[in-house]
């Protein structure tokens, strides 16, 4: 990377600010609360959350666990719905290359830091990889209880009845479970956790996965973890189990049918395709010569199969 | 346990608001199976005496000790929380005056009396649906009620509702705080009897706080008068509505309407 070689500008004191933005306590501060966090699995730790250079909501927990995790010899990468490219992944990728000088990369396989947004990355991730998720609402019994204490209580004591009466409610009125994103976990056979707004498409690679998965929440001061190799098991009904997210197509770029794919309106005719929402994943499939039904050009190849979509 | 253990043994309570003395060394026994009925004017105590015995608030001195289904008996404030809210929702019921304030507004009926199943580990969703329906058919709600939501339902059906979200997880022992208070007086006949049938059917122990001596005389083998935080007079229902001997229950009985 071109960024690599440029002179640091933190080194030289010239803008003023510290490796990776925040100064050194905070860091020290947030590595603590890590620390406990993965001592506990899915336990979520107090912190004392800074107030960071973007409003909250647009990942100011997540930054702020990267900024304490991140070395000069880390790569990085940055995604926002599973894609390397939209506005809230090239923003933060651009502020770390700014204020941390490190390498950033879109492909999955070399980025040793992912900080996320929605989605896990399709490919496997390994021991040496750190995914770190933002969270908007950490705590998963909030619209069941509104009162803090209580939540507390119900951790403390495992009293985890009233998290089934939401997924109870749903088949109560929908004849199956319809919560499709943020499906609630349980960690380690003890703390519930909410997976931030990941589709539960994704809930099964969170499961005894080899990289460590930390999950910050700056607007909630919360910071919480799953350690490598620990089970997470999204919570069920016996006669009704848990199951993923299925299409009845493949994706129209790479034509993978295992992967997460996002609804795309291609015209006003009802023309519309589905791709892989991990931007990375799919390009690597392309460039192993796999190809969709849309592959050379959406628009057009829409207007073919008119008859179809019309 | 046998039946020939108390339920319930409750020793010289005190509670103190501040100046108010809201419970004033109240002192009873309450065996399995037994109703008992609290009565007395507005701000007499009652509720802050049910509260203390449910587990809600600490009283200031006194002893509430619980005797459960193995037979022990332990002291309710000296044990561990997790144990005392356990007991709370599997061996106790409590239903509040305001159903409202019993119920989750936005989780369906069926979802309300299921929770105490799912709270000890019910997750089997049929075996859940099939009780909430067997409650709704033993408190009179239609079946078709099942997936709506609570705040549909009128005064009386809510209070039916919140008593079987109570009754599903098999209690041993219910408070009721004047269950009957906000409800039209037909509706109020018809709930009563349906207490006083499930009471009885089930074999549960009942302490209810009323200020309606009409209540009381229909539901309560036992009856506790109380002013100012104190038991001014106790025994059984008849004898003191019939022959009160404490000027304050003659009062309060020679003030019941003829109609």
């Amino acid at each position: 990377m071109s960024a690599r070689k440029r002179k640091t500008r933190h080194d030289d004191g010239e803008t003023g600010y510290n490796f990776a933005y925040l100064d050194e306590q905070t860091k020290r501060m947030i590595r603590r609360c890590i620390l406990k966090a993965v001592a506990v699995p899915g336990y979520q730790v107090p912190f004392g959350s800074r107030e960071m250079p973007l409003p909250y909501g647009w990942g100011t927990g997540g930054i702020q666990v990267t900024a304490s995790i991140i070395g000069r010899n880390d790569m990085l990468k940055v995604i926002d719905q599973g894609s390397d490219d939209t506005t809230n992944a090239v923003s933060i990728r651009a502020f770390f290359a700014k204020t941390a000088d490190v390498a950033t990369t879109e492909e999955t396989s070399k980025a040793s830091v992912i900080q996320t947004r929605h989605r896990i990355p399709e490919r496997k991730l390994r021991a040496d990889q750190i995914l770190v998720y933002q969270v908007p609402i950490p705590e998963p019994l909030r619209f069941l209880e509104p009162r803090e204490t209580e939540c507390r209580k119900v951790h403390a004591y495992s009293e985890y009845g009233v998290m089934q009466v939401k997924l109870y409610e749903d088949i109560a009125r929908y004849g199956r479970i319809t919560t499709a994103y943020a499906y609630p976990v349980r960690v380690d056979d003890r703390y519930i956790m909410d997976p931030s707004p990941i589709p539960k498409f994704d809930n099964p690679k969170m499961d005894n996965s080899p990289a460590l998965q930390l999950f910050g929440a700056g607007r909630e001061k919360r910071i919480y973890a799953i350690p490598p190799y620990t089970t997470v098991h999204s919570l069920d009904f016996e006669d009704h189990p848990f199951d993923v997210e299925t299409w009845d197509e493949p994706c129209g770029l790479c034509g993978a049918t295992d992967s997460f794919l996002d609804e795309i309106i291609l015209d006003d005719q009802g023309g519309r395709m589905f791709a892989c929402s991990d931007s990375n994943f799919c390009t690597a499939r392309r460039a192993d010569g796999h190809t969709g039904q849309f592959a050379e050009d959406p628009i057009e190849e829409s207007r073919k199969g008119e008859p179809a979509h019309v | 346990m046998s039946d020939d253990d108390v339920l319930l043994q409750v020793d010289g309570v005190c509670k103190n608001f501040g100046e108010i003395r809201a419970c004033d060394n109240v002192s009873f026994e309450l065996w399995p199976g037994e109703v008992l009925g609290i009565v007395g004017e507005s701000g007499s105590g009652k509720t802050t005496l049910l509260n203390c015995l449910a587990g809600r608030t600490e009283p200031d001195s006194g002893l509430i000790s619980y005797t459960n289904r193995r037979g022990e008996a332990s002291d309710i404030f000296a044990m561990f929380e997790p144990e005392r809210r356990m007991l709370a929702r599997t061996d106790w019921g409590f239903v509040h005056q305001n159903p409202r304030d019993g119920l989750r507004l936005d989780i369906t009926a069926g979802g309300n009396i299921g929770e105490r199943l799912m709270m000890v580990g019910a997750r089997h969703y049929g075996n859940i649906r099939g009780e909430a329906e067997t409650w709704m058919n033993r408190v009179e709600l239609e079946l078709g009620r099942i997936d709506s939501l609570p705040r549909t339902f009128s005064g009386g059906m809510q209070q039916r509702l919140q008593i079987a979200r109570n009754l599903v997880s098999g209690p041993r022992l219910i408070f009721m705080d004047e269950p009957t208070g906000g409800l039209d007086v037909s509706v109020q006949a018809r709930l009563l009897d349906l207490l006083r049938e499930l009471v009885r059917e089930l074999n549960v122990a009942v302490v209810i706080v009323t200020h309606d001596l009409a209540v009381a005389r229909l539901l309560s083998d036992r009856l506790m008068v109380m002013r100012h935080g104190a038991v001014v007079e106790s025994g059984l229902t008849d004898q003191v509505l019939d022959d009160p001997q404490h000027a304050y229950s003659q009062l309060l009985v020679s003030s019941i309407l003829q109609v």
